[in-house]
């Protein structure tokens, strides 16, 4: 289903414009108590697996592998004081992907029996043949070692599936009323559920059992002033996680002060989705009164739920080692960041920047116990003091780096899509020694503290971007004097990670997240957190976002 | 059994309907046969096909709504399905959005083409063709073919039958030069697909990526600019003309929150807002970009005009928003036609003095819904033109401008071409902003 066809069946209109795609909506609808069921049991889905991989190996395979997936998720979307749309989905099927003569084949099906599974390895192992004819570098798997019968599972207390779909309506109901109690016009809400259960097998005798629980409640809040026809929104500072209903469970611990004088908090693994909304209804009501932004260069001072999203464009994608060999190059883009620019050992960014790729941490949307392509999990440093020291890469690249091993970050969106690299968790770390947000604020001379994630664009090489914010502090001589509007900043990756004057300590770092991270042809979704604490840029260029039309 | 003909898929759902106890029962078919290949670095790197149908039950009691699928059918799994649907209907909080279900409908008959669909063999040699054409050159393409048949049926318990079949292939391919310094695109789909030629497409992206390695950078600012219906509109992401139309929704203008809110209340629907020449419509019966017959709800879709002369003329009406207004409903449309002239690009780019072509926008996102204004950078052929010809490429720049304010400086408009399934000129547009510059390429 594409965006429009969302648009269309949900009739959502703004909240459906926050989002680009969702993953597995185009699955069948199902009945909420259906989503607890178990799935097929393990002893049958590896006689399913061990059908297709055989039917793949006497149609000349080298290797194989089959992924069974059944992907579950419910979406409950409510504005001001109704539940719009309870969805329910399930989809369930196979996916199988072989190697023939050096040459990938894909194909998958819903029809989940052994002879079928034997016919779609067939029909992928022709694919695969087809293709031949344009092959020009056989593929190299980097070796990887069979784990036999193992299982994984994300660490969480309550699924969210197991809460009742009426307790969730009414908490995001309960939001709703909270926004517009403060100063919201009009809020719309959703929560996310994802439940993956995947099974992977392959030839190399892997027999992997995943059960992947990600969430995300989130709201847009949007005070309008009907006179002069402006409006203005404020989206959530909440972050999707891997993690269950817990994270709704708000925790004192677990929330973050802002800067004095901003009135803002931020959220680390519990979030208060009531709290935020309500300060999201006075903020957006604020925001159409606030004095609009000076042009000119400022130093920043990012927090993490906003700082994520500039890690993502800028680190994330650019360190993916097939941008950087081109294989995204008609759509998704290359990278600057190429073998040759990393020979020459130039900086990424100042001595402060160090960059970890983590597949294990915890919370983290995107973390897993084996990636797609059955390698075990782990952590690798990206940029280490400001130098570019590895990528992030899967086992038919790891080769062309001169490297042994995938870096387990090979995914697919569902059963029916194939696998490819997409981005680890990628994260800044937090400064060793002692650094508060209010310590780092007291050394700014001319700034502005930015808090959660707006409008955000980069080149398909990833040297320019642009990116806005949920809100904006003006710093002088030391202090937060006042809340300002039309805030957005341009900059170069390598200027901007230069200017990098660092980081508070561990006590401020927080996850920022997407679902929505879109690649390949055709596009699939991927889940990645990015971690940070809140971070000081010096000398970026602000420009101011009014316009008269 | 993607495909099934309409006597099929009537056939099926009219089953599943007498299954039904509800107050009021919607049911509905999706299939879609399609394969795809993908290349990149003169190999392919990824194919693949898919085969699919669901089957769509809506079950309603009194304003209480329930939606359950499959796409197994078998008669207990669709009995199964009835059954959840009617569960979860039961379960479900009353709409205060409620509207009964329609009842039959005439819809008008857009044209189909008996298209010859790719193979994984025809779609190999596809991609064949384009890399061989590269690699000749010294030259790297990476490319995306994909393509199949869909059909979607509709019927509900108070009369509604709807069909519809249709075929559509997409093919894109960007071209570089080994060197990296240059890059160019191309982009087609079609109804059918011996309409596209590979060839010629992967021939205008290697020109192009030939022709853009000796890059200037010129100075950010206002330009005239000759935008490329690639730099207009996108199949898969936001693109000027696409955030310009899918922002037209009558309810949140009302609502006082988009960019045709109207100061003191209500809409801005008959106020001009753009150049006399700007005219946008959609028209399920184009033959070149034949649209659905009908959306999700059994609506009818027909020729409507969205911007005539200039003037905002229509805006989108959901079924629930337009009873509340009394107004008639829109069904939105599959595709979108802006008229234009004759004048193709080259002729564009005679009469222009000074200027900049512009092949394709990229990564464009929203900077602030009140202005429309949006963001993104040029790519994959970027121009300079002086006296009314191309003198040298320059450097990708970022911009940050409104389509309000685009179509209000407009200068020319060229001849449409069918892109992301709709039909787009190529625009002459002065003063277009320009903010910072790029070294991509």
């Amino acid at each position: 289903m594409n965006r429009r066809d969302f648009v269309g069946l949900t009739g959502l209109g703004a909240t459906a414009l926050l989002l680009p795609t969702l993953p597995g909506f185009g699955a069948k609808r199902v009945d909420p108590a259906r989503l607890l069921e178990p799935g097929a049991d393990t002893v049958l889905k590896k006689r399913l697996a061990d059908a297709a991989l055989n039917a793949a190996k006497s149609a000349g395979a080298s290797y194989a592998d089959v992924r069974i997936g059944r992907s579950l998720n419910q979406y409950v979307f409510a504005r001001e004081k109704q539940i719009q749309n309870i969805v329910s989905t399930e989809s369930y099927g196979v996916g199988i992907r072989v190697l023939v003569n050096g040459c990938w084949g894909f194909a998958s099906t819903s029809v989940v029996t052994e002879a079928s599974l034997a016919a779609t390895a067939r029909l992928a192992a022709d694919i695969a043949k087809a293709n031949k004819l344009v092959l020009k570098e056989p593929v190299q798997l980097a070796p990887q070692q069979g784990f036999g019968e193992v299982s994984w599972k994300t660490p969480l207390v309550q699924s969210a599936f197991e809460v009742p779909v009426k307790q969730k309506a009414d908490l995001l109901l309960a939001a709703n009323a909270a926004a517009m109690a403060n100063g919201a016009n009009y809020i719309n809400s959703a929560l996310f559920q994802v439940n993956e259960q995947k099974y992977f097998a392959s030839t190399d005798g892997s027999y992997i059992d995943q059960d992947v629980h990600r969430l995300w409640p989130t709201f847009n809040a949007t005070a309008v002033d009907t006179k002069s026809g402006k409006f203005r929104s404020r989206e959530a500072l909440s972050a999707p996680v891997g993690m269950g209903y817990e994270y709704l469970t708000p925790s004192a611990a677990e929330q973050v002060r802002g800067p004095q004088g901003t009135d803002t908090i931020g959220y680390k693994l519990r979030y208060d989705l009531l709290a935020d909304a309500a300060l999201a209804g006075k903020q957006a009501k604020a925001k159409l009164t606030m004095k609009s932004v000076i042009p000119g260069k400022y130093d920043l001072v990012l927090d993490p739920g906003h700082l994520g999203l500039t890690i993502h464009e800028s680190v994330g994608h650019p360190t993916e080692l097939d941008r950087v060999l081109g294989y995204e190059a008609n759509f998704a883009g290359t990278s600057f960041a190429t073998l040759e620019w990393k020979a020459k050992n130039l900086p990424y960014g100042s001595k402060q920047v160090n960059i970890v790729a983590d597949k294990l941490q915890p919370g983290a949307v995107g973390t897993v116990g084996y990636d797609d392509e059955g390698v075990k999990t782990k952590q690798w440093d990206i940029i280490k003091e400001g130098k570019l020291v590895d990528y992030q890469k899967i086992r038919d690249q790891a080769h062309i780096v001169g490297q042994k091993e995938s870096d387990g970050c090979c995914y697919a969106q569902s059963w029916d899509d194939v696998q490819f690299q997409r981005m680890a968790n990628i994260s800044l770390k937090p400064s060793p020694t002692k650094m508060s947000v209010d310590e780092m604020v007291s050394k700014v001379d001319k700034g502005i503290y930015i808090a959660g994630a707006g409008s955000f664009s980069i080149d398909q090489q990833r040297y320019n971007f642009q990116f806005g914010g949920q809100l904006f502090f003006a710093i002088e001589k030391g202090k937060i004097t006042e809340p300002i509007e039309d805030v957005a900043y341009q900059s170069n990756t390598q200027e901007f990670w230069g200017a990098c004057a660092g980081s508070c300590d561990q006590s401020d770092y927080r996850l920022f997240g997407t679902f929505f991270d879109g690649k390949g042809q055709p596009t699939q979704s991927s889940s990645v957190s990015h971690g940070s604490a809140t971070t000081r840029f010096n000398g970026v260029n602000v420009i101011n976002t009014a316009r008269k039309v | 059994m993607a495909i099934l003909s309409k006597d099929e898929a009537q056939a099926l759902l009219k089953k599943v309907l007498s299954y039904s106890t509800a107050d009021e029962c919607a049911v509905g078919l999706d299939g879609r046969t399609t394969g795809n290949i993908r290349y990149a670095r003169n190999s392919v790197s990824t194919a693949g096909a898919s085969d699919t149908v669901s089957l769509s039950v809506e079950s309603r009691f009194g304003k209480r709504s329930g939606i359950a699928t499959c796409n197994e059918f078998d008669e207990a799994t669709l009995r199964r399905c009835v059954q959840r649907a009617e569960e979860i209907a039961r379960l479900a909080p009353e709409s205060p959005e409620y509207m009964p279900l329609l009842g039959p409908q005439t819809y008008l008959n857009p044209p189909s083409t008996a298209a010859t669909l790719l193979t994984p063999a025809t779609r190999a040699q596809a991609a064949a063709d384009s890399i061989g054409l590269c690699s000749a050159k010294n030259l790297t393409a990476a490319g995306f073919l994909d393509g199949g048949a869909r059909f979607t049926a509709l019927r509900n318990s108070k009369g509604l039958e709807s069909y519809q079949q249709s075929t559509s292939t997409d093919f894109s391919v960007t071209v570089r030069t080994a060197d990296g310094r240059g890059s160019g695109y191309a982009i087609a789909d079609a109804t059918d697909p011996s309409k596209l030629n590979f060839k010629s497409l992967t021939q205008r992206a290697a020109d192009k990526a030939a022709s853009s390695v000796t890059a200037k950078a010129i100075e950010p600012g206002k330009y005239t600019v000759i935008l490329e219906p690639a730099a207009l509109m996108a199949g898969d992401d936001l693109s000027l003309l696409g955030g310009l139309v899918y922002n037209m929704g009558a309810r949140e203008a009302d609502e006082g929150r988009s960019f045709l809110t109207k100061k003191g209340g209500g809409n801005r629907k008959g106020e001009k807002l753009f150049d006399e020449r700007v005219n946008i419509y959609s028209d399920p019966l184009n033959a070149e970009v034949p649209g659905n017959a009908f959306d999700g709800e059994g609506l009818p879709t027909k020729r409507m005009s969205w911007v005539e002369k200039g003037v905002v003329k229509n805006m989108f009406y959901s079924r629930f928003w337009a009873q509340k207004n009394n107004v008639a409903p829109t069904a939105f449309p599959s595709s979108f036609i802006m008229t234009g002239g004759t004048q193709s690009t080259a002729e564009l780019i005679k009469s222009t003095a000074k200027g900049i072509l512009v092949t394709r926008l990229w990564y464009i996102r929203e900077v602030d819904p009140q202005t429309l204004l949006y963001t993104g950078l040029t790519r994959d052929g970027t121009f300079y033109i002086e006296n009314g010809a191309i003198k040298f490429p320059i450097k990708n720049m970022r911009f940050n401008e409104s389509p309000i304010i685009m179509l209000n400086n407009v200068e020319a408009i060229g001849r449409p071409q069918r892109l992301a399934n709709c039909l787009v000129p190529p625009l002459k547009i002065r003063d277009f902003t320009f903010t910072s510059l790029s070294d991509a390429v």
